[in-house]
């Protein structure tokens, strides 16, 4: 375990340090000792860590020595390949151990498990899933997300330095990696002789290793920094939506240097803003709260079998309107390319199913230009326009720029409310003295109540006349206009 | 016992009895309730389009009214104004801050907003001959994690800050600050008839708010972790919530509480944005795992997957007419299905 607390200067005894980190990692890649209770004893649940070890749990099986995945070595030319399964393996035992129901499914998962780095391809820096005879290896637990790494740039720059030592063709930088040596060499100038030596101290305790042990380890930790600093273009599986990144971070948890390196180079992401405290509420925010549950305690609740009801009535009664339940007349323009259903739309002579749906509520007339245009025509013709000619103008007040409301109030006023008003409308007497205060500063939203106490009576009266009507009826009844020729 | 010890007993024991109220008007559940209706078809919604344009992870993207032209807002510091239909970019808005986290349009489609790490919601109108910044709402004290406009005169707005906000467009100040939550709001949805929206929150709640007066009508618990994406559906009746431990659930808000959870087994990651089919038949829910589901609201089975991306869906929007589905990732890409 990283001691990230222990005081140590920036120029540190190297040879300790990472003999340490080797030490630790041989232990490591024997058992699986991530996701262990902290000192607390209290699992991590966060939803990373619950995903973590739904992850680590399906790894765990793949590694069992009877139903898991046989992994062998493999000679090859001169020399032998430790430790390997191929892409189809990994396939097949999804398939047989998971609830899985084909390949594509395997591939998905498959390939969502080595994004994080669970297992990698031997001879690939991309972290995919091929269901073929690529080699694959099992990444060593003390590299695996559950540990928290945010690895800094300067370990990663002792990464690519140390390979840039290893005259190995295999190990050759790839030229993404090149381009991001080249880029720490410039920003870390004044620490680079620090960097070499770490390096240089790596590479050398390196060469004293087994072969084959060597292998191993290498392509783990080349398969760490392909999970920590991906192949452009390639998914970041560390990448945290930026909105949970400004949230602070418990410091304990996230461990940073891979190598044990103490530095003061802040990465590149936005600023952790620390998280309100939770605070004890006074005494004034308790009657506050108590308040409000006494509101939410006399509150009248209905019951599940109405609100079943409602909602599955209103599904039934609105999926002839829903494109992807019921094909649009004449087409879905997105399909067909055809703009016809936009334009007909657009036009003022309504189909029939327009129409329809203006019978299923008065929101439906109010909302379709359409739908006003008829309305109000038909209360025209019954000389009772007045109420939605108010409801119309009230709305458009609302969406006035400020230095016009107040003319635009007081000529509402004048029409419709005032005594001997042209347009006089019927308000309940607890609205009209409020909207009489109102007016006295008058803003967007005056006649609110007034306007609430009218839409009320529209509802009831004017609407239900408006549907019964035989100027409706008519409409409902129409021919459908010819939809253009498509041929 | 001290006064504060007997008043926090009081909100204790008035909670018990709010939930032992909920469940006497629980006489049935939806499974069964619904148990009559025939099953949605099976969906198997193909990629009409594909825009491609942005250079970064998108974070997020609203249609406009008139269902063809959509704002998108991405890490490359852009907002892209599209003709979704022709694939056509209409107009290219270029960000003070790259960090955007949320995109809006306005209804009557002459203002588009942005926002993001910078606090701040930058409001354009799209009619000058160049593209204007009209103003800069500046009050919040957190991210901005979401905006939608009322009309070209107010705007509503989430923040990490715990707050939301109605701000005035014209006076460039907040009319109304909406206090409730203990977490960082993340997400917001109007209700149809305007008069009220609802907040999902880091604190696993969704509260239902009066435009109004600013006053928390109502509170719905149940989720265990980030509430990441709220929506009304059609009706005005209920609400979707999608969060991060990986569950979308609907919530009556005249029955004030859960109607049905949308789980599977097999889902393991973070729900990040929805969106609704115009009946609330269908829900079309983005997860971390780079798909989006699509779920039938009252059966509460998964009817259908979007794959198609090649990384995390970070969001999705209907247009008005419900004509197709968009959904936008962090690998750069929008795609329209249907």
């Amino acid at each position: 375990m990283y001691d990230k607390g222990a005081a140590r200067g920036v120029y540190i005894h190297w040879s300790s340090c990472f003999a340490e980190f080797w030490l630790v990692l041989e232990c490591t890649m024997a058992k699986n000792n991530s996701l262990h209770p902290n000192s607390n004893g209290e699992t991590d649940d966060s939803p990373n860590m619950l995903v973590y070890r739904k992850m680590e749990d399906v790894i765990a099986r793949m590694q069992d020595e009877k139903n898991g995945i046989p992994i062998r070595t493999v000679k090859s030319f001169l020399s032998k390949i430790p430790s390997v399964f191929s892409g189809s393996d990994i396939v097949q035992w999804l398939l047989k151990n998971l609830c899985i129901e084909d390949q594509v499914e395997a591939l998905h998962l498959g390939t969502l498990m080595a994004a994080h780095g669970y297992f990698f391809p031997i001879s690939d820096h991309v972290l995919t899933l091929k269901d073929d005879g690529t080699f694959y290896r099992f990444q060593t637990p003390y590299f695996w997300p559950s540990n928290c790494w945010e690895p800094e740039n300067t370990d990663y720059a002792v990464y690519l330095c140390k390979r840039t030592m290893q005259n190995k063709a295999r190990l050759e930088l790839a030229d993404y990696e090149a381009e991001s040596l080249a880029r720490l060499q410039r920003a870390f100038a004044r620490k680079w002789e620090f960097i070499f030596m770490q390096a240089e101290a790596q590479a050398k305790v390196d060469k004293k290793r087994d072969k084959i042990e060597r292998k191993i380890l290498d392509s783990q930790e080349r398969a760490f920094w392909d999970v920590h600093r991906p192949v452009p273009g390639c998914v970041n599986t560390t990448e945290v939506d930026i909105k949970k990144s400004s949230r602070m971070k418990n410091p304990q948890k996230t461990r940073k240097s891979v190598y044990g390196l103490q530095n003061d180079i802040r990465s590149h992401s936005p600023t952790h803003t620390p998280a309100p405290e939770a605070k004890q509420p006074t005494e004034e925010e308790l009657q506050e709260q108590i308040k409000f549950w006494q509101a939410q305690l006399d509150r009248h609740r209905l019951k599940m079998s109405k609100v079943a009801e409602s909602l599955l009535s209103y599904t039934e009664q609105y999926s002839d309107y829903d494109p992807f339940l019921c094909t649009p007349d004449p087409s879905n323009p997105w399909i067909s390319d055809d703009t016809t259903f936009w334009e007909m739309e657009a036009s003022k002579e309504p189909g029939q199913t327009r129409v329809r749906r203006w019978g299923f509520g008065i929101n439906e007339v109010l909302k379709d230009p359409v739908g006003r245009e008829q309305f109000l025509k038909f209360l025209e013709s019954e000389f009772s326009s007045e109420n939605l000619r108010f409801w119309l103008a009230v709305q458009e007040l609302k969406k006035r720029p400020i230095r016009e409301v107040p003319t635009r109030v007081q000529e509402i006023w004048e029409e419709f409310l005032a005594s001997g008003a042209p347009s006089a409308i019927n308000v309940d007497s607890k609205s009209y003295d409020k909207t009489t205060q109102n007016i006295k500063d008058p803003g967007r939203y005056a006649f609110q109540d007034a306007q609430e106490h009218i839409y009320k009576l529209m509802k009831s009266d004017s609407y239900s006349r408006f549907i019964r009507s035989s100027a409706y009826q008519e409409l409902l009844q129409a021919k459908k206009k010819k939809s253009k020729n498509l041929f | 016992m001290g006064e504060m010890e007997q008043m926090k007993k009081e909100a204790e024991a008035l909670k018990t009895q709010i939930e032992a109220a909920r469940k006497a008007v629980h006489d049935t559940d939806m499974a069964s309730a619904a148990a009559g209706v025939a099953p949605a078809p099976q969906v198997q919604l193909k990629t009409r389009k594909t825009l491609k344009g942005h250079l970064a992870k998108i974070y997020a993207m609203h249609w406009s009214t008139d269902n063809r032209l959509m704002v998108s807002a991405s890490q490359d510091g852009k907002l892209l104004i599209w003709d979704s239909h022709s694939g056509n970019k209409v107009n290219a808005v270029p960000l003070k801050s790259s960090w955007v986290m949320t995109c809006a349009y306005a209804p009557s489609g002459n203002l588009v907003a942005s926002g993001g790490l910078d606090n701040m919601c930058t409001v354009y109108n799209l009619k000058t001959p160049v593209i204007k910044t009209v103003k800069e709402l500046d009050a919040h004290t957190g991210y901005l994690s979401c905006a939608r406009f009322l009309s070209d005169t107010e705007i509503l707005t989430s923040s990490g800050d715990t707050t939301c906000a109605l701000w005035d467009l014209e006076t460039g100040k907040q009319k109304t600050v909406f206090l409730n939550h203990v977490g960082d709001c993340m997400c917001l949805s109007l209700s149809p008839d305007m008069n009220s929206f609802v907040s999902g929150a880091c604190d696993s709640l969704a509260k239902l708010w009066d435009v109004r007066d600013g006053q928390c009508k109502q509170t719905f618990q149940g989720h265990t972790s980030d509430i990441n994406a709220i929506s009304f559906i059609p009706s005005g009746n209920a609400i979707i919530t999608g969060s991060d431990d990986c569950t979308c659930k609907m919530y009556d808000i005249r029955a004030d509480q859960e109607v049905i959870c949308y789980q599977d087994a097999a889902l393991n990651s973070g729900v990040t944005s929805l969106a609704l089919s115009t009946s609330g038949r269908l829900i079309f829910a983005g997860y971390d795992d780079f798909n989006c589901n699509i779920w039938d609201s009252l059966k509460g089975e998964k009817v259908g997957v979007l794959s198609g991306h090649d990384n995390r869906v970070s969001c999705t929007g209907v247009p008005e007419d419900g004509m197709c589905v968009c959904t936008g990732s962090w690998d750069s890409f929008l795609k329209i299905w249907n």
